[in-house]
């Protein structure tokens, strides 16, 4: 039974037809239905900014033979529209023949329940508390300037109609709890930006007054930035805190182990696997299976469960994330790592939870055993090149460390690398594993798909800081 | 096939009425249809295609002060209705703000549309892959490119209607076509990656496959066996492709929504200089085929050529009727930010600026956020070519370049090699005294 053709003049068997007509001479390929409704609730400058409302339904039908894939989308989900679709990927993979393999692994794993966060909050409630959060972050201290406060929620439900009628579903919640504060003082003015999100209601991340926290750990930034001084430049030693900054190794290394691009030998990990690419103490997975995380999903956008995904086992590489294409391309299996932003986007293989595993060292240690580096513990945004490895992040919070001690806040400090060689760099890995707040969205190909990270504290032995003072 | 204007014109009346019988005082309703075609190439053969289609449709009810917004993919009548009711509803929870309103109605956009923003061309897939075949054919000809990230070309295609409850309707087709090549360059164990692609309005406006292929090549190769330089103090050399990022932070720095709250560093610099006499920045909305060129902003604006620096000095801002309203200045049509901003051209040719130091870098590529528009602090990691003696020597990578938008604004010096490539240009931009962090 279909959920999502019910309110269209398409009924699955119809759709059935199409998808057998068009996709018996091809390798791959499914009919992709999304239904997504989506949230955004914003107070900026004093007011409630907007409140807005989307739905967006639609399909994405593809076709693949060898490693031509053709694709055709609309938000019109009807017969018509469909045979139209059809009759497009054929014309496109004319003159090609391949064998289609219809069975899929099937699951009943479940990592998040079934609820609409959107419908679980009244639209009064959630105005009423970001009001809240917007009086008490004034009040804590005249310095801060503005605030601006939202609440995004998301409901997706999507279905995969395979050859051979197999009909896989999934129903993913999503929700996420921003704050940014400005502080001035003395003329100084600086920015901190703080969230937390997951696969669950709103409230689960506000109860027990947990809201004030937010906004405390927006306030503390700020406030530890407006003492900063100039970051310096050049080669150091780095300490990484927990948590959030490893989405340095999402962009140092994750990236870089995703299968389209090992397949098409445009990663510098590519001829790597069973070769050391990290420290003897670095074990990275890419897990999508954590309870209510973000980058948790019970079966990614092609229906295949997800796994725990071993990458990198005590610095040997192990397996690259593979979608269902690059896994029979590079004659192995999908890992679960299918993904697409929405039906209008092509599959990608994609990370869902990207986390490195405790080691047995403590951050003091870490601290104390530098004479002259940077202590970076949270970052904004990061890129990196595939091709060259080199990769950037931009601190929001980092001091430095002077003669084994924690000094001065820094401003606007960068760090710049080489992914291959950064983690083979890595001289001590923490104990304190810590998961981020669940605000990362992660960017490839024009495509966002809402990811994790989690690391413990880490010890670089040398990374490039990028800041003003020589 | 594009739906037309009526067809638009309809849904956008329906939602209009049912919103008004709903117990709205004020409507605003866009309603957009898309279609493009693309098709991806990798080593000269066909990687995919894609074919999208997009219906939609964006409506904002007001209830006196009050105002909630709704989107919808699904414009069946049941589901709009049901969606309608949906934001009248939120409309009447949502506080009140004194500020909100539609434009004001002697600032629409009244007048001829001649501005050539719209092409009938349609390009059938062979044709699309013939031509990017022929692009990475050029680019496989130079010895040490092995490989390709994918190439493509695009073509794509919209009409829109945005109407409103006082009278306002209008919109217009758009086109857009976009050829891109991307490869890989290898030599020693260095691999590099680069890039060129070209979107114009007009399919007979972009760049032709011999002259993208060339290019990518070009610099994919330029970057091979690249060194790592020691942390200094230099004078930098962005090229066009970069040069046009500082434009983009400084369209956002220069919103009226950025001034009304304080968010930016230029808060108190209207009418003051912040860059050497010589710069000069523009916004022009009009010029014919242009890809930033339009004649509304999404509030119905007409979108007015702006001075916003002029000798130096910070002459106007980009002003949406909201935040226009806090700081006391009518919209200049800027809801939708800016459309083509560009620096007019500077005084220097290209190769006076590579010989006006003795050893200055040239950037080509920069990754990472890079600018605060709160602070001005500027932070990046780069890539480019060192110049010595105002020759290219030896390709440099791994480095960051950093400073302050407040003192990088000061030492700008521009070329005259201005084109109107992009919706923001800038001619090659030299900015004295910047911190390098390598080695």
């Amino acid at each position: 039974m279909s959920d999502l053709l019910k309110n269209s003049n398409l009924s699955l068997d119809t759709a059935d037809k199409i998808v057998s007509d068009t996709l018996h001479d091809c390798d791959d390929g499914e009919l992709y239905i999304e239904d997504t409704k989506f949230e955004t609730v914003t107070l900026d400058d004093n007011k409630i900014k907007s409140s807005e409302y989307s739905i967006d339904s639609g399909y994405g039908f593809r076709a693949i033979t060898d490693d031509v894939i053709a694709y055709s989308h609309s938000n019109e989900i009807s017969e018509e529209s469909l045979k139209k679709s059809g009759e497009n990927l054929k014309s496109t993979l004319k003159g090609k023949k391949g064998t289609y393999n219809s069975a899929i692994t099937k699951t009943n794993q479940k990592f998040y329940n079934d609820i609409d966060p959107i419908e679980t909050k009244s639209l009064n409630a959630k105005i009423e508390l970001l009001n809240l959060m917007n009086e008490y972050s004034r009040s804590k201290d005249q310095s801060v300037k503005q605030v601006s406060a939202s609440f995004l929620g998301e409901k997706k439900n999507i279905e995969i109609l395979r050859l051979g009628g197999e009909l896989l579903k999934d129903s993913r919640p999503l929700v996420r709890i921003n704050i940014s504060m400005m502080v001035e003082k003395n003329g100084r003015k600086e920015t901190a930006v703080y969230g937390v999100g997951g696969r669950q209601s709103y409230d689960e991340y506000l109860k027990d007054g947990s809201w004030k926290k937010l906004c405390d750990e927006a306030f503390r930034i700020a406030t530890t930035n407006l003492k900063s001084k100039p970051s310096p430049a050049g080669e150091m030693k780095v300490v990484l805190g927990p948590g959030w900054p490893a989405i340095l190794i999402h962009e140092a290394i994750g990236h870089g182990l995703e299968g389209d691009f090992n397949r098409k030998k445009t990663s510098v990990f590519h001829n790597l696997v069973g070769r050391r690419v990290a420290s003897e103490g670095v074990t990275i997975i890419d897990d999508g299976t954590i309870d209510n995380r973000r980058g948790s999903l019970n079966i990614d956008d092609e229906g295949t469960p997800t796994e725990k995904t071993v990458l990198i086992e005590k610095g040997i590489l192990k397996n690259f994330m593979q979608d269902r294409l690059n896994a029979r391309l590079m004659n192995t299996k999908s890992t679960g790592n299918g993904r697409r932003e929405n039906y209008k986007h092509i599959v990608l293989p994609r990370m869902r939870n990207t986390i490195m595993l405790n080691g047995t060292h403590t951050q003091e240690e870490m601290i104390n055993s530098v004479n002259r580096g940077i202590f970076a513990v949270s970052f904004g945004g990061g890129q990196v090149d595939i091709t060259s490895g080199k990769f950037v992040f931009n601190c929001t919070e980092a001091y430095e460390i002077v003669d084994g001690k924690i000094g001065a806040p820094l401003k606007g400090a960068t760090l710049i690398g080489d992914g291959p060689s950064s983690l083979k760099e890595v001289l001590m890995v923490g104990n304190d594993m810590m998961l981020d707040p669940g605000i990362g969205t992660c960017g490839k190909s024009g495509q966002g798909v809402p990811v994790g990270v989690g690391q413990p504290s880490l010890l670089i032995d040398n990374m490039t800081v990028g800041g003003t003072q020589l | 096939m594009l739906k037309e204007k009526e067809y638009l014109g309809n849904i956008a009346e329906q939602c209009i009425s049912k919103s008004n019988k709903l117990g709205s005082t004020d409507v605003s309703v866009m309603v957009m249809h898309s279609v493009s075609e693309d098709v991806s190439v990798r080593n000269r053969k066909l990687d995919g295609s894609t074919r999208s289609e997009n219906l939609g449709i964006r409506l904002t009810t007001y209830i006196g002060k009050k105002k909630s917004t709704i989107s919808s993919s699904d414009l069946n009548t049941k589901n709009l209705d049901g969606l309608i009711n949906r934001c009248i509803e939120s409309t009447k929870i949502t506080p009140e703000d004194d500020l909100n309103s539609l434009a004001d109605k002697e600032l629409y956009f009244k007048g001829d549309k001649d501005l050539d923003l719209y092409d009938e061309t349609v390009l059938e897939n062979k044709k699309k892959i013939e031509y990017i075949n022929e692009a990475e054919e050029e680019a496989f000809s130079r010895k040490d490119i092995v490989n390709t990230n994918g190439s493509g070309f695009s073509q794509n295609k919209s009409n829109f209607i945005l109407a409103n409850s006082s009278g306002f309707s209008d919109g217009y087709k758009t086109s857009q076509f976009t050829a891109y090549c991307e490869v890989v360059s290898k030599n020693n164990g260095s691999m590099e990656r680069d890039y060129e692609y070209s979107s114009k309005r007009f399919f007979n406006d972009i760049l032709k496959p011999k002259q993208l292929g060339s290019k990518a090549a070009e610099l994919a190769l330029k970057k091979l066996n690249p060194k790592k330089i020691k942390s200094e103090k230099l004078n930098i050399i962005f090229d066009k492709r970069i040069a046009k990022g500082f434009l983009s932070s400084f369209s956002s720095a220069i919103s009226s929504s950025s001034f009304s709250k304080g968010t930016t560093f230029l808060k108190d610099k209207l009418n003051k200089k912040i860059f050497g006499d010589k710069i000069n920045i523009q916004d022009k909305a009009d010029i014919k085929k242009a890809n930033g060129s339009r004649y509304f902003d999404i509030e119905g604006v007409k979108t007015s050529p702006l001075d916003l620096v002029k000798d130096g000095a910070l002459n106007d801002l980009l002003i949406d009727t909201y935040n226009g309203k806090k700081i006391k200045k009518k919209s200049n049509g800027r809801a939708s930010g800016s459309s083509n901003l560009y620096f007019l051209n500077g005084d220097l040719s290209f190769e006076e600026l590579l010989n006006s130091n003795k050893k200055l870098l040239y950037i080509t590529e920069t990754i990472g956020r890079g600018s605060n528009i709160i602070t001005g602090d500027y932070s990046v990691g780069a890539s480019g070519l060192m110049v010595e003696n105002g020759e290219f020597s030896y390709p440099v990578s791994e480095i960051t370049i950093a400073g302050n938008l407040n003192n990088i604004y000061k030492n700008i010096s521009l070329a005259n090699d201005l084109e109107f490539n992009y919706s923001t240009n800038s001619p090659t931009m030299l900015v004295e005294g910047m911190i390098v962090g390598g080695k």
